[in-house]
């Protein structure tokens, strides 16, 4: 009887070292976060990035994303809503993170399809043929022309944009970013240079609530 | 005794190695999700051989305990450098000989499990001399 009273204390005093050490580490590695873009901050908004939104808004959401990770994709439409239902208060600036094999293709064709104003619905092709292009182990980002054929690009010229020394200048620049500010997981999200510490959609929500209500106080 | 350490020897292993990949996000490689597999089930098959005072469970953790103590050391001879990765092509998880994998910035994970398995080893093989002996 004495043994198993042993047993299950070890058990128990493991699993609380465990999440004592688990909330010990997220404390630490939220501060290391927050503080790389604290002392990074203008490594969070360059001239160069696509903003969604009214560019006034005094509330701005960066997104680190990656063409061809699956959670940018079902972010997309969440983030849009909160932009667009934020009275001009709210604006997105899209910086990317090329994490996935392929995805530095992929960035290219969309920047590409920006020089021609129709980056949002290039956004929006490729993520709806996002499991044709970016299958795991067999990304085919060349696929991306197929998908925006409808948008009416001038086609010519887009592919040679899309190899243009301007959009890779655009691409390492982000990257360089990218590891300043600690960004290892896309869709990383910065609300006026705070981090999200807790991935989520509701969580990011109310980051956003949080500085709208700060940047416009009633 | 002897059999209540290496239970506890492979439930803080485990501990270590859930801490590692889930909370500070280190993706285990090939060679260390055949680790895994081979320190998780020791922690049950261990517990209950200690809860149900039943000596056998020591016969059917040591075909694991062999097979992980095995891998650990391959895993270290590729991380040493002394046996070369070409043919354990490790995929999305990272390489196996990556420099990276390492605790506290200097002792490698592949080393740590390596000890532990050797510990759990030697502990079950002295047990079962001893029961055989009682």
């Amino acid at each position: 009887m004495n043994k198993k009273w042993i047993v299950i204390s070890t058990v128990a005093a493991v699993v609380v070292a465990f999440i004592a050490g688990t909330m010990v580490f997220r404390d630490r590695s939220t501060a290391e976060v927050t503080q790389a873009a604290q002392s990074n901050t203008e490594a969070l908004v360059r001239a160069h990035s696509p903003v969604y939104g009214n560019v006034d808004a005094k509330v701005t959401i960066v997104e680190f994303f990656d063409p061809a990770c699956e959670t940018c994709r079902d972010f997309y439409p969440i983030v849009k809503r909160m932009v667009n239902s934020s009275f001009g208060q709210v604006r997105l600036v899209v910086r990317y993170a090329p994490l996935h094999k392929g995805s530095d293709t992929a960035i290219k064709i969309l920047e590409a399809a920006r020089k021609q104003d129709k980056y949002w619905e290039a956004v929006e092709k490729a993520f709806a043929y996002q499991p044709q292009w970016a299958a795991h182990g067999n990304p085919q980002p060349e696929l991306i022309w197929e998908a925006i054929k409808d948008i009416k690009l001038d086609m010519a010229k887009a592919k040679a944009d899309a190899g243009s020394p301007e959009i890779e200048q655009v691409l390492q620049r982000d990257i360089a970013d990218m590891m300043a500010l600690k960004v290892d997981k896309t869709p990383g999200f910065f609300v006026n240079g705070r981090p999200l510490e807790v991935f989520g959609d509701e969580e990011l929500k109310q980051l956003v609530q949080e500085e709208v209500r700060r940047a416009y106080p009633k | 005794m002897p059999l209540f350490l290496a239970w506890m020897i492979a439930l803080l292993g485990t501990a270590g190695a859930l801490f590692l990949g889930e909370v500070m996000g280190m993706t285990p490689c090939v060679l260390c999700w055949y680790q895994r597999i081979a320190m998780f089930p020791l922690v049950l098959i261990l517990g209950l051989g200690l809860l149900e005072h039943d000596g056998r469970s020591i016969r059917y953790a040591l075909p694991l305990v062999w097979a992980g103590w095995g891998i650990a050391l391959y895993h270290c001879l590729i991380f040493w450098g002394l046996v070369s990765e070409g043919m354990t092509p490790c995929g999305k998880g990272g390489s196996c000989a990556d420099a990276d994998v390492q605790v506290a910035g200097f002792v490698p994970i592949p080393l740590l499990a390596l000890v532990a398995f050797t510990a759990i080893l030697a502990l079950l093989l002295f047990s079962k001399r001893k029961m055989k002996n009682e």
